[in-house]
């Protein structure tokens, strides 16, 4: 029920949007402007953290040691990026706990690229490169949005992923230039890299089902197909300095239009990905499970000793 | 009761919630960059550094248990701020100089 | 190449090989850690062995006469052409061995790397000095994890037992020393490790008494790392390690 009062903060928390003024944590807000934002930064938090494991998959096998080095900083990055964005998300009154626990019983969802398998070492050079980039192109039109914790948590990301994506287009370039074998690696990594990349950036405008009030809030500042449209002219020319084949035999520049066009996405594939039926969509909720669940007698300990602490410091004050 | 009985309701919870600021540079303000979760002051310590400066962002580094901060509530910006509003003469903007006077 | 050029050569190799075995095996925490902070945290830890590695074994290289790169000290030598301490390769197992083990090299390299400090050779002292800061850290860190979970819950104290059971064995070849060594220590180059383990000894002992552990004091040693005699550990980190290197050779990464 919306008492008379609420109506006056709803008007002011309007107006504070139209004047592209920031929402700051202890201001009031309508609930689903908060919904909407525990849902968004959570399962980019999610993200982050589940996006630890396709990467993962490859620090013990990195080639050599400054590869394993940039790699290894690299997915510990991606894990700082969730706990910059969990904090942002705690500000709204939620605990990580609770975010975990959505996380693991599936209500929150997280990005389906990392349901599909890293499987040979291009894939680091492919996700860095494609899925980093798609990454942030999204996520530099997001320092814009309109909570104040979450712009300033993608301006702090945006500023330290610039190596993530250059360093992923470096390990492109030494495989574009290398032997067959590794020449074939890099496109086949890039092929596969490809849809899953322009899948992140969500459905079509006309389909998509949290945009609309997204926009509104200024939450998102642009429309998905504008931003994968974005994403697409700015990676084809990388594609080509790398003497890579395109992905897609329908890119092509449109001189009428001034962007590249390019084929339909599979949208059953996305959507059955979605929903939960990735290459490893299992695998990863079973691992983030599993470090969680081997990680409870630790957190139980540490917590027990601090109470224990608390006690002997009660006691010697009495 | 100890706190192996205690234990559901300990694995329900986390650890505390600390608020971290960091000094950027010497001379500059500490600035609030986020928080994090740690068992104890001396932990949430050493996770902001793990954490927040792994680019070496600061020289200097505070952490803040978040329920120890007292804030300001919304509710009271009425009466809190906006009486600071109405003091013109407090800025210097507020003074009229001759026209030959120019840096002051 | 005289002896002492190549001992200390072989000396480079072996503190690279316990960096480079250690950083890998704490690598392996990365998205497994018991929360997400202390994921981060034990990635610095691996950084930053993975970057004393390097330097060890750039340095080895530059004195052999640049004929191979640190990649292939790394990646192209089996496990029998390994010479790590033995206790750098031990599994992970679980958090408490990881600290535990962590715990003991932290006390270990900060004397150890203060004395290397004042090596005569100059780029061995500055290695030291950067790394004797990052270990430091490390003990910094690995001390209160010990004294929380040794007393913590009954859960977390029989896991630190079980680690120090575990390690008691590999304590001691820390502290053993070869005597191809023994002559660089003569020439002012390397540190007598033998001098550094009484002290071990009582601090790590005091340390626990205070958490009312006790570390068994044990006079069985598993030695031979520094020989290439390792545990049946070793070969499998290896093989996936190197894995990329050994299928496709000879190629640029």
């Amino acid at each position: 029920m919306q008492t008379v009062n609420d109506a006056e903060e709803q008007l002011k928390f309007d107006q504070r949007i139209i004047d592209e003024q920031k929402i700051e944590p202890t201001d009031w807000m309508p609930d689903d402007y908060r919904k909407n934002l525990i849902r968004q930064m959570s399962q980019h938090a999610h993200s982050e953290v589940i996006g630890m494991q396709p990467e993962g998959n490859w620090i013990t096998r990195a080639p050599t040691l400054r590869r394993k080095a940039v790699l290894l900083s690299k997915v510990q990055d991606e894990g700082g990026h969730g706990l910059y964005l969990y904090s942002a998300t705690e500000s709204l009154g939620i605990t990580r706990s609770k975010l975990i626990e959505l996380l693991q019983t599936g209500v929150a969802k997280y990005a389906s690229i990392f349901n599909y398998p890293t499987l040979t070492w291009a894939d680091m050079g492919a996700i860095g490169w494609l899925v980093d980039g798609a990454a942030i192109v999204n996520q530099i039109s997001l320092q814009r949005t309109s909570y104040g914790p979450y712009a300033r948590a993608m301006i702090r990301i945006c500023k330290e992923e610039s190596f993530h994506q250059r360093q992923g287009y470096e390990i492109m370039t030494v495989l574009a230039k290398g032997s067959v074998e590794q020449k074939e690696m890099a496109q086949d990594a890039m092929n596969r890299n490809w849809w899953p990349s322009l899948m992140m950036f969500g459905p079509h405008d006309s389909d998509s089902a949290h945009s609309g009030k997204s926009m509104k809030w200024k939450i998102k500042r642009q429309s998905n197909d504008y931003l994968r449209q974005k994403f697409i002219d700015q990676t084809v020319p990388q594609i080509e300095a790398l003497g890579l084949e395109m992905p897609d035999p329908e890119l092509k520049w449109n001189e009428d239009r001034g962007h590249y066009d390019s084929g339909e996405i599979n949208w059953e594939e996305f959507y059955q990905v979605i929903n939960g039926s990735g290459p490893c969509n299992y695998q990863r909720l079973k691992h983030h499970k599993k470090a969680h669940k081997d990680g409870e007698w630790v957190r139980t300990a540490v917590r027990a000793y601090q109470e224990k602490q608390t006690a002997k410091n009660q006691t010697n004050v009495a | 009761m100890t706190s192996e009985n205690n234990q559901q309701s300990i694995n329900q919870e986390q650890l505390a919630v600390y608020e971290v600021f960091i000094r950027s540079n010497r001379g500059l303000d500490h600035k609030h960059v986020g928080s994090l979760h740690a068992e104890s002051p001396e932990h949430a310590l050493m996770y902001a550094r793990d954490c927040y400066l792994r680019r070496s962002e600061g020289v200097s580094v505070w952490v803040v248990k978040s329920t120890d901060i007292t804030a300001s509530q919304e509710d009271d910006i009425p009466n809190f701020i906006d009486p600071m509003d109405d003091k013109p003469y407090r800025h210097a903007t507020h003074y009229v100089l001759p026209e030959n006077v120019t840096n002051m | 190449m005289n002896d002492k050029q190549q001992n200390t050569i072989r000396f480079l190799i072996g503190l690279g090989d316990d960096s480079v075995v250690l950083s890998h095996r704490l690598s392996e925490w990365c998205s497994n850690a018991p929360y997400l902070e202390e994921d981060i945290a034990l990635s610095n830890i691996a950084l930053d062995y993975i970057g004393r590695a390097r330097m060890f074994y750039q340095y080895a290289v530059e004195l052999e006469g640049n004929k191979r790169t640190e990649d292939d000290i790394a990646y192209l030598r089996n496990e029998r052409q390994y010479t790590n301490l033995l206790i750098h390769e031990l599994p992970i197992n679980d958090f408490a061995f990881t600290m535990v083990r962590q715990y003991f090299l932290d006390v270990f390299y900060c004397e150890y790397l203060k004395l290397l400090c004042d090596s005569s050779d100059e780029q061995i002292s500055a290695i030291a000095n950067k790394a004797v800061k990052e270990s430091r850290y490390h003990l910094k860190r690995s001390q209160p994890w010990i004294t929380q979970l040794a007393e913590g819950t009954s859960e977390s104290k029989e896991r630190i037992q079980l680690a120090l059971d575990e390690l008691e064995n590999f304590v001691g070849e820390m502290f053993l020393m070869e005597d191809w060594e023994l002559m660089l220590v003569d020439s002012g180059i390397a540190v007598d490790r033998k001098n550094l383990e009484a002290n071990w000894n009582s601090e790590v002992q005091a340390f626990l008494n205070k958490s009312e552990m006790c570390f068994p004091d044990s006079q069985l040693q598993i030695r031979g790392g520094r020989n290439g005699i390792h545990t049946e550990h070793l070969g499998h980190m290896l093989s996936e390690m190197q894995y990329i290197q050994r299928s496709m050779p000879g190629l640029e990464w």
